[in-house]
């Protein structure tokens, strides 16, 4: 079964299309990543299957419910982390985990319990009683998250997990959002406009350009549309031309990219193929200062979907 | 049931927060303490020009101080709102089930909590300057509902504008064009029978006059209960209907998302 059906999805902000017919579904227990770079539209997304925002058009479901007709019960089985926290900053941990399952109906024992196994779980149980203030950017992210599992929602809203966190704390985000999906059946809907972070969480990623999904697929799918690696030949004695001949008689395509001394191409297999290649070029006298093999980034499918290189478009340039 | 709930759930929130800086009721009452203190002080002898149905400036003006400090309380409670809506709060809270009147009364409701305390601390103080109850314990009772109701009447109407403008400057300007027209288009500082004629009519549609004239009622002798009720009734009315409107405001405001 799919736990998020999205359907023509439309939204028009402040006479921006923000939104122009999204189409995609999330299956139970998955994690889906929503990929673009900021203003694509992610965000404008989860907030309408959040219930906060409404389409102008389409339709969408969470949970086997109608977010437009049936915000309530979708309200109920959804955990929403937004980009900018909305933690209560004045209050504890404890106690903006207590609110929010108050709110959703939680009480007593169950809920205190529920609280202390989630402090436990994302590892601030021993800044639990102190106010959010005096929490590091981390800490607070690692509550944020924390705010939305409270009452076992079966579907989880990452905004952006890790944006603004330096690189230590991301990486330990990357594990609790990894851990999250064992310890938790859930399904995660997250969106990121980090490659590399839609690369080592989602099963599955939608890539989000201008309000539009522009390809969908597993990581690995969408890099394998990209056939082969990339070899990247530095050469001692600038023989460009001959080292490009070499090169197509191996049978890898040549690339464009690259300055004078460096030759890009592409192999179906770059680690099988380099002794091959290194050995051809010996025997031609060209010499090869250094080599690199590198897989088929996101980055590079970003570039082929849209003919748009993606940091330039995530810095709102182009 | 929800609504009540969730209202006291995100009640107790706020006021553990404003326990966690008691400060901030300390200093609110800078303000009413000088009314009290050295404008009451300053003003002693205008109860000589008859009206004020007591010779004692400060007895006659202690109950309006308490209202009056719970109106302009009631003036900045959208700030509160502001505060929430800024750090996304209301956002969060919005995923959830939880009622969505009960974001608005729990911000009204906690405005009022602050005055009623307020009105506790400004009535000992009077206490120690000397002014007595006449209807004794109920008229403390009185003074202070007052003063929860005149606040919860204008708490909905500085909700409503904060839901509205989400601009801290636009709240500060419109508190401070409100705030002191109808202080002096009452008679809060002076007796009624002293005020301008046309003052005096205009004074009726201004609800901080109504709570004044209910607070100093139940202090001064010759209380008429029957007033009284009518001042509070009015106010009730008023609040509930600036809490529904704030209420429609959220609305305007969630349809802005």
């Amino acid at each position: 079964m799919d736990a998020i059906v999205v359907d023509g999805l439309q939204k028009r902000y402040k006479g921006v299309q923000a939104l122009a017919g999204v189409s995609f579904s999330v299956r139970e227990g998955e994690v889906f990543g929503l990929l673009g770079p900021n203003g694509a539209g992610k965000s404008t997304t989860v907030r309408i299957l959040a219930t906060l925002s409404r389409m102008d058009a389409g339709r969408a479901e969470v949970a086997g419910r109608d977010v437009r007709r049936e915000a309530g019960a979708v309200r109920r089985s959804i955990g929403y982390v937004p980009q900018d926290s909305g933690v209560d900053q004045n209050g504890t941990g404890r106690e903006n985990l207590m609110l929010q399952g108050r709110v959703q109906d939680m009480h007593g024992r169950d809920l205190r319990d529920r609280v202390s196994e989630l402090l436990e779980f994302v590892g601030i149980a021993d800044a639990a009683d102190r106010v959010v203030k005096t929490y590091s950017g981390g800490m607070r992210r690692r509550l944020d998250i924390a705010l939305g599992l409270v009452h076992r929602p079966r579907v989880l809203f990452l905004d952006e997990p890790t944006t603004g966190l330096d690189p230590e704390a991301r990486a330990g985000m990357w594990r609790e959002v990894a851990r999250l999906t064992e310890h938790e059946r859930l399904t995660i809907l997250l969106t990121t406009h980090y490659l590399e972070e839609a690369d080592e969480l989602a099963d599955r990623i939608a890539i989000v350009s201008r309000g539009q999904i522009v390809v969908e697929g597993t990581p690995h799918e969408l890099k394998a549309t990209l056939r082969g690696d990339a070899v990247h030949l530095e050469l001692a004695n600038g023989r460009m031309d001959a080292a490009r001949a070499v090169l197509q008689r191996l049978g890898a395509t040549p690339e464009g990219g690259g300055d004078g001394r460096t030759l890009v191409s592409r192999v179906e297999n770059g680690n099988r193929a380099l002794p091959g290649i290194l050995s051809a070029l010996e025997q031609e006298g060209i010499g090869v200062e250094s080599v690199a093999v590198s897989r088929p980034s996101l980055d590079d499918v970003y570039l082929h979907y849209t003919g748009r290189d993606f940091a330039a478009e995530d810095r709102g340039e182009a | 049931m929800n609504v009540l709930a969730h209202t006291w759930y995100m009640v107790v929130r706020q006021a553990r927060n404003l326990m966690r800086e008691p400060i901030w009721i300390v200093l609110l009452l800078v303000q009413p303490m000088v009314w009290l203190v050295l404008y009451g002080q300053l003003f002693k002898n205008v109860t000589h020009l008859g009206g004020f149905g007591t010779t004692s400036y400060v007895t006659f003006l202690a109950p309006a101080i308490v209202v009056m400090n719970a109106f302009f309380g009631a003036t900045w409670s959208g700030m509160g709102m502001i505060y929430d809506l800024d750090h996304k709060f209301v956002e969060r809270v919005l995923a959830t089930p939880a009622s969505r009147f009960a974001i608005v009364l729990s911000q009204i409701v906690r405005s009022a909590l602050t005055a009623a305390i307020q009105a506790m601390i400004i009535l000992v103080v009077a206490l120690a300057l000397g002014v007595r109850v006449h209807t004794g314990a109920a008229g403390w009772a009185i003074v202070i509902l007052a003063a929860i109701l005149v606040n919860s009447a204008f708490a909905g109407i500085s909700q409503g504008i904060a839901l509205l403008t989400r601009r801290e400057a636009t709240m500060i300007a419109l508190a401070n064009f409100i705030g002191l027209p109808l202080l002096f288009v009452s008679s809060t500082l002076l007796a009624r029978a002293q005020m301008p004629h046309w003052m005096r009519i205009a004074a009726h549609g201004n609800p901080m006059d109504w709570g004044v004239r209910a607070a100093r009622e139940v202090v001064l002798p010759g209380t008429s209960w029957g007033t009284v009720g009518l001042y509070l009734v009015f106010l009730l009315v008023l609040s509930a209907a600036t809490a529904l409107w704030a209420t429609w405001c959220f609305r305007a405001y969630e349809r802005t998302l």
